[in-house]
């Protein structure tokens, strides 16, 4: 039995479709096999800004082998409308045309044309038969040049939006809000220190080693089934359903297995495409992605230009803060601004908060989440800031967190109240923790070594529509289907809260993620919601579960239902100790009495997804040299609220750390004057190895979140926030030189020591 | 499209025959064509190493291999390392050590592994980072595969 009394939470069960995944036998969206099946791959542009003139595709369509070409003509122009694809606000008219280009193309590597054929190379073949002409354009890839009057303007009619009302400017930059909360001068003028920093980061990708993919066949009846890897089966309906004029009644998507998304596999790219060309072929169409085309023509998440400000006084009290966020939009508007504007600040109570974002288009691909999307940007620049007002202070800057630190009742900058959370639990921890109160060794080899703290916040999405069917087998084992695509061990979490519910092991749950037809709506995994929302509904489910077993137990025995009692995983009736059942006991009867078992429960819960604080400790050693930055300890701290399967939420922890560190040091879109990305590999663009990496050791923090009946908070995105101020904080004690430019990458921190003596 | 070429290779321990066109890979041949799905493609240039097989007792991107260079060549992948009525001791401890997430870059992984310790029964923390240094996955960090990895040397 693990702690508070549960019997499955907390414990650590093999996952159901581990078996599956170590074999090599699970169905990922590339491995599907289907008769007729002919393989489609795309035309890019070669350019990051230019008007089409003309698509010619007859060379290619004469080319043996090619079934069919299709273009952005053969896609419903679609009026302007806003949708939520789960963890971004989109423009469907700028979905159709980031899918295939229709006017203009907006990025290099933009979709131009789509290619089916008897097999990849033939597609790939005929792809260079089209005969694209264009006008070329100059182009845009930084988001304070875009901003610049004379930019080159991306979207000749889009007029920027400022504080909640379209000007007559057009320009690039598409939104500018603010939040404000207090007075920021008076709250300035009240402190003995104030730091104000610029900081800038490169765009970054999300790296799943599974590239996109999508297969698509549309029958003669016009009903469409795609086959894909996604974060949201649902969301891909609609999108599809959206982008191609359709009733959502037509389309069926069947999520396979997903190799990785992190915010990145919500929106489609190819899978209207295949819909396109298996309509036009009438065979089902697979296309899948090379590495440079993930890279090029998916969403990566922007690059960003900061300006912090923020005050305290002689005693430790931060009494203002502001802030300036320009992110890169991408060819279309939504950064993930919004999302960074309400994490910049939070996990500090300041009286008073300026907050300006801009959400700013350029010439590079339409960006999309990256796990706790907009907030590692902006905790790069706050936390960087509150360590060098805390050295200024004197004071330790894990002391200074937990004095200054967010609880239930301090208000966000851009209005929400914090419900009970970890935040200042989470600091302590950090500051209790044995690597905290170790000393570092010096090093000795010639390089400098030195410490570096950072904190972060995510919000975790409150909930979300889920939907759960059951039916139990005679045996009590039960099948448990979910519209929840399970990114990183989600059916796991889920099966147990419902195995935790009515006294079952992990295993006696059979989880299925199933097809859009198969089971009630159910939004993406994403926002850190699934164990937390589809979790709500298991728990749910298991409650429903155990009314319809009394009932059945009600007639078995001929006795009230209300008399029973279900009390560790045993139904009994009180007045005779001779009637009683275990669940699985029960379970093989209860169908003599009234037909099989089953239940659908579907939930949208109200509460707080019960957002989520992290802090992180790490010890690096620089190489004065080259710039190079070793990890030689690093511990992150988290509070999960109540961690369901604690292998896993470590390693969500531990993945999201290893995600910010190659943010942190490495990872980065390297445009050149041409506004050609030159390093889409894998190769070049220089994700972390085992190589690069010590153990990442986890301190698990509980503060139950109130809104979820076993107290779960969601852990997958905030494990991301701070590394890369935590780094450059590191660095910073270890050289005496602060670095305020993503990525610390060896020629930077080369260049930034030399330059400043450090 | 080029004449396809007859090639005779041992895969799992069973002969197979295939044909193929000269520009094939070996992952080509092997995903497509021999429904073997356990070698994922990640990157197609010998970048991430999910695709990996163990061919004539080295460890090779199979991404890398030309299907016709496998003629006369033993190859052994994910699917003749274990299976789930008898698993190797490797996919074993990655089940107990929650060493993979999302899972696509898992047969890689266990593929390389099962190569080093063929090699190297008893390897250190250091060494397997060394060898897994081909493989990348995004979603662990690392720490539970090399723990898996570790785990499973006095059982290989």
């Amino acid at each position: 039995m693990s702690q508070n009394g549960h019997k499955v939470i907390g414990t650590r069960p093999i996952r159901h479709d581990g078996v599956d995944k170590v074999t090599g036998r699970a169905i990922y969206g590339a491995d599907i096999q289907l008769t007729g099946l002919l393989h489609g791959t795309v035309k890019r542009s070669p350019h990051p800004h230019a008007r089409i003139k003309n698509i010619d595709t007859s060379r290619a369509e004469a080319h043996p082998g090619v079934r069919a070409v299709v273009t952005a003509h053969d896609l419903p122009q679609i009026a302007d409308k806003l949708a939520d694809l789960g963890e971004a606000i989109v423009n469907l008219r700028d979905a159709s045309n980031n899918v295939l280009a229709y006017g203009k193309v907006l990025y290099k590597g933009h979709a131009v044309a789509g290619v089916a054929a008897i097999n990849l190379h033939v597609a790939q073949e005929a792809v260079e038969l089209i005969d694209v002409e264009y006008e070329v354009l100059p182009h845009v890839t930084g988001v304070l040049e875009a901003m610049e009057d004379g930019a080159p303007i991306l979207h000749e009619d889009m007029k920027t939006t400022s504080m909640g009302e379209e000007t007559d400017k057009v320009s690039n930059i598409a939104n500018h809000f603010q939040h404000k909360m207090g007075e920021p001068d008076d709250g300035f003028a009240e402190a003995d220190v104030v730091i104000e920093r610029e900081f800038t980061t490169q765009t970054v990708h999300q790296g799943y080693i599974e590239t996109h993919n999508a297969t698509a066949l549309w029958n003669e009846e016009g009903q469409l089934t795609i086959w894909t890897s996604t974060q949201g089966a649902f969301s891909v309906r609609d999108q599809m359903a959206e982008i191609l004029q359709m009733p959502v009644s037509k389309v069926k998507i069947v999520p396979l297995e997903i190799g990785g998304g992190f915010g990145g596999k919500i929106s489609v790219y190819l899978d209207p495409v295949a819909a396109l060309l298996s309509k036009k072929t009438g065979h089902p169409v697979k296309m899948t992605m090379t590495r440079d085309e993930v890279f090029e023509g998916t969403g990566p998440t922007p690059g960003s230009y900061l300006k912090v400000k923020m005050g305290a006084t002689s005693d430790g009290r931060l009494t203002a803060a502001t802030a300036y966020m320009a992110y890169e939009a991408g060819a279309y508007p939504g950064s993930p601004v919004g999302a960074g504007a309400g994490c910049i600040f939070t996990p500090y109570d300041i009286p008073n908060v300026q907050i300006d974002g801009y959400d700013v288009c350029v010439n590079k691909p339409k960006t999309n989440a990256y796990r706790a999307p907009g907030a590692t940007n902006a905790a790069y620049a706050t936390e960087t800031v509150v360590d060098e007002i805390s050295e200024k202070l004197g004071v330790d800057p894990l002391e200074f967190r937990v004095k200054n630190g967010a609880k239930e009742g301090t208000r966000r900058a851009d209005g929400p109240v914090h419900p009970r959370i970890g935040c200042i639990e989470t600091t302590e921890a950090a500051l209790n923790s044995e690597h905290y109160r170790s000393s570092l060794a010096k090093s000795a080899n010639g390089k400098v070594r030195g410490r570096g703290v950072a904190s972060g916040y995510w919000f975790n999405f409150n909930g979300g529509r889920s939907a759960i069917s059951v039916s139990i087998n005679p045996d009590g084992t039960i099948n448990m289907l979910e519209g929840s695509t399970d990114i990183g061990g989600s059916r796991a979490s889920i099966a147990m809260q419902l195995a935790e519910t009515i006294g079952l092991e992990a295993t006696d749950i059979k989880p299925y993620v199933v097809d859009t037809d198969s089971i009630g709506y159910t939004d993406v995994t994403g926002g850190s919601r699934t164990t937390f929302g589809t979790g709500y509904a298991a728990h749910a489910t298991g409650q429903a579960l155990i009314r319809e077993m009394k009932e059945r137990a009600s007639k078995l025995w001929d006795v009230p239902a209300d008399a029973i009692d279900f009390e560790d995983g045993v139904f009994s009736y009180r007045d005779d100790a001779e009637k009683r059942g275990s669940f699985k006991e029960m379970a093989s009867q209860a169908g003599d009495a009234g037909g099989p078992v089953v239940a659908q429960v579907s939930t949208n819960p109200d509460g707080s997804g019960g957002g989520a604080f992290a802090t992180h400790v790490v010890d690096v050693e620089v190489d004065r040299e080259t710039g190079k930055v070793d990890i030689l300890r690093y511990t992150a701290v988290q509070d999960a609220g109540t961690a369901i399967h604690p292998s896993y939420v470590e390693g969500q922890m531990q993945g999201g750390v290893v995600q910010g560190i190659g943010w942190g040091l490495n990872e980065e879109y390297i445009y050149n004057d041409d506004g050609s990305m030159t390093n889409a590999s894998f190769l070049d663009y220089r994700m972390p190895t085992t190589l690069d990496l010590p153990m990442i050791e986890t301190i698990i923090v509980e503060v139950p979140n109130e809104s979820h009946p076993y107290g779960v908070r969601g852990v997958g995105e905030v494990p991301i926030v701070p590394p890369p101020a935590a780094l450059a904080n590191a660095i910073y004690d270890a050289t005496g030189v602060r670095l305020r430019d993503l990525p610390m990458s060896p020629p930077r921190v080369q260049k930034a020591l030399a330059e400043n003596g450090g | 499209m080029s004449k396809k070429v007859h090639v005779q290779t041992t895969i799992n321990g069973e002969a197979v025959d295939f044909l193929c066109e000269p520009r094939n890979s070996l992952l080509e041949v092997l995903r497509d064509d021999l429904d073997h799905t356990g070698a994922k493609e990640g990157c197609n240039n010998g970048n991430c190493g999910a695709c990996n097989v163990i061919m004539d007792g080295r460890l090779v991107n199979s991404c890398c291999v030309l299907g016709v260079e496998a003629d006369g060549c033993e190859i052994t992948t994910i699917e003749g390392i274990g299976s789930a009525a008898n698993l190797h001791p490797l996919q074993q401890k990655f089940l107990e050590h929650a060493a993979l997430q999302c899972g696509i870059c898992t047969p890689g992984f266990i593929v390389s592994a099962k190569a080093l310790l063929d090699e190297n029964p008893n390897p250190t923390e250091d060494e397997v980072r060394y060898w897994l240094a081909g493989n990348l996955c995004r979603c662990t960090g690392y720490d539970k595969i090399v723990r898996a990895v570790l785990d499973a040397r006095n059982g290989a």
